[in-house]
């Protein structure tokens, strides 16, 4: 097992975020968190990343009990990615994707050549190459987002967390950086991500872990777990859920929006059979 | 129907092409080079002139035996004037300007100066007290050195009580105990004996580099070269820290360590400077920006960048301050007048080098 959470159970002062969280996840999975905001997805990710050290329970990666490590260690074992965002001062992406690399060298020198062919090898990886000398800030929030996950690469961890990394993203850079982590994985990387979309969920992922307050709600695969029921247990709106393409992808629709749609349709199959009858 | 040709991430529409980048090794040469020719027209100008010859001859008769045609005045003013100001002020003006940039990169904020921790009010304080005292030159340079240390110290600890944002709760402290050591020297001006005191708390106030002697450079040497150094060989860090404290961590990087070590060597240059120079404002604000817009925010290269143009900067103004008029004007009135046009010209400007 990549990562395993045992009886996590997590408090900001008297206020329980999470509550005996179990799971699991393996070697090159892909697992999507889901649950709506303030559930505790965060929270999660801190601990595992040790941020947050002050909780009970146990976090294994990679069978290393992460409960005393040091912050070096725990950058070692662990990369983040978080949402692409905009830093007070803007360095060029090469810059940016290099600082992955402060847990490899000592804290009084710069990075040398082994460093910037790490760097380089990432960017060329998520075909980021061309945006070398451009301005952080400068560019597209995707761009951005595939820049803060070559900056994972660099950091030479077999596992990755990613905070939501779709959100704010165009329609096409989403579907881009999706199809790049789902590519990592193909390579070995163990991955656990953050989504809001349950459709984003089911196309991208092994595994779907949902949370409802600070709980696992529900631990499977994404066709257990996407489904009419439980996303109206997670976010408390009517869905209806269609399959499509043999079940390799599923809509998402609010029920009231096809209300009167389902009528319409069953009256004009019944139309229609009437018609074939009568003729 | 335009679609992206290659089929990768497209970029904003607003891409604007960036400024064509002077190479690092260029700028930094260049920046050495203009220096030195600084520091050699610092040396001739004054109210006693001094060519370059003699100049020359006075600084090869150390090695070589010169018959001496100069007057031994003018090798005095060389020696324990001028020198001593020339190295002082370019001191002084990397120290303050390695603190602006210090300090911008882990508070995240570009607005940040070596002020910000209320390193100068302290150090206004303790000289305004010394001065009431009446102490002489030393005494001052001590007591403001020792209440700048100290005015950051009380910022520190009673930020770590301050519930909340850390680092936000870091500078409101800064701005709460410059405003009370602020109050403390009005306070101190007030009961000064108006004919000799308050002139001198006055003229300390607006900060000045007259009366440097080799005495003055070795009392604030040490705390700077410490300062420095540490500045210097943990720059590229900065980078980490100005991305946050969470990200840092993921990093690999203990951030609130990291910070600490920067403020402490921050504070100490900022406290010998002010000690021996009294308030020159702007430069630590000002500097690190212009060097932001040659080299970038990159520290590996922004450290250093900064630390030269401040050295440049300060020893420019301080040959105004003692050339311009017949009596010296404060440096510190200097370095508002010029650094307040050019920070608008800066930020109205602003053509950044990504």
């Amino acid at each position: 097992m990549s990562i395993c959470v045992s009886d996590l159970s997590f408090s900001y002062g008297d206020a329980r975020v999470l509550k005996d969280v179990n799971f699991s996840v393996g070697e090159g999975e892909l697992m999507s968190v889901v649950g709506p905001n303030g559930v505790g997805k965060s929270t999660l990710f801190y601990c595992l990343l040790g941020i947050f050290d002050n909780y009970k329970g146990k976090i294994s990666i990679k069978d290393i009990d992460i409960k005393n490590l040091g912050v070096q260690e725990m950058a070692k074992l662990i990369a983040y990615v978080p949402q692409s965002h905009f830093p007070s001062f803007n360095f060029s992406v090469f810059d940016m994707v290099l600082l992955g690399t402060s847990v490899q060298i000592s804290s009084v020198s710069t990075p040398g050549k082994k460093q910037i062919q790490l760097a380089e090898s990432a960017m060329d990886r998520l075909g980021i190459s061309h945006l070398r000398e451009r301005g952080y800030t400068k560019i597209s929030g995707g761009e951005r987002q595939l820049a803060l996950i070559a900056r994972a690469l660099v950091q030479q961890t077999n596992v990755l967390i990613l905070d939501e990394p779709t959100a704010n993203l165009d329609f096409g850079n989403q579907i881009r950086v999706l199809e790049q982590i789902r590519s990592l994985t193909k390579e070995g990387y163990t991955i656990i991500q953050s989504t809001h979309n349950p459709e984003q969920a089911f196309m991208y992922s092994d595994r779907v872990l949902a949370m409802h307050r600070g709980r696992i709600l529900a631990d499977g695969s994404p066709s257990e777990i996407v489904t009419e029921e439980l996303v109206h247990k997670l976010y408390g709106v009517d869905v209806k859920i269609k399959s499509l393409y043999r079940d390799k992808v599923r809509v998402c629709v609010p029920e009231n929006l096809i209300k009167e749609e389902i009528q319409y349709t069953s009256f004009n199959i019944k139309s229609n059979y009437q018609e074939e009858v009568s003729a | 129907m335009q679609t992206s040709e290659t089929g990768t991430i497209s970029s904003n529409k607003n891409r604007v092409k960036p400024r064509r980048r002077i190479p690092y090794p260029v700028i930094i040469i260049s920046l050495s080079i203009i220096l030195v020719a600084v520091i050699m027209l610092s040396v001739f100008l004054g109210r006693f002139p001094i060519t370059p010859i003699e100049l020359l001859s006075i600084l090869f008769s150390k090695i070589f035996p010169i018959d001496q045609f100069w007057t031994d005045q003018m090798e005095k003013i060389l020696f324990n004037v001028r020198l001593p100001r020339i190295v002082l002020a370019c001191l002084v003006g990397c120290c303050l300007s390695a603190a602006g940039a210090t300090y911008q990169g882990i508070f995240q904020n570009p607005m940040a100066a070596p002020d910000i921790l209320g390193a100068t009010s302290g150090a206004a304080f303790g000289a305004a007290l010394a001065i009431l005292n009446r102490g002489n030159s030393t005494a001052i340079t001590i007591s403001a050195f020792v209440f700048s240390l100290l005015s950051v110290l009380l910022v520190y600890f009673v930020s770590q009580r301050a519930r909340g944002n850390k680092l936000l709760g870091l500078i409101l402290c800064g701005i709460i105990i410059s405003s009370l050591f602020s109050a403390s020297t009005s306070y101190l001006k007030l009961v000064a004996d108006p004919s000799d005191q308050l002139p001198a708390i006055t003229y300390w106030l607006m900060g000045s580099l007259s009366g440097t002697t080799w005495d003055t450079v070795s009392m604030a040497i040490i705390p700077m070269a410490l300062g420095l150094v540490v500045l210097y060989l943990l720059r590229w860090r900065i980078n980490v820290l100005t991305l946050g404290d969470q990200e840092a961590r993921t990093m690999g990087i203990n951030a609130t360590q990291l910070r600490l070590i920067m403020i402490v060597s921050a504070t100490l240059v900022t406290a010998a400077s002010v000690s021996v120079s009294g308030m020159i404002g702007w430069v630590g604000l000002v500097i690190p920006h212009l060097a932001r817009m040659l080299v970038g925010n990159n520290y590996k290269y922004l450290m250093p960048a900064t630390m030269l143009f401040g050295a440049i900067f300060l020893l420019i103004v301080d040959n105004i301050s003692r050339n311009l008029l017949q009596t010296e004007i404060p440096i510190g009135i200097l370095t508002a007048f010029i650094g307040a046009p050019f920070f608008v010209y800066l930020i109205t400007k602003r053509s950044e080098v990504y």
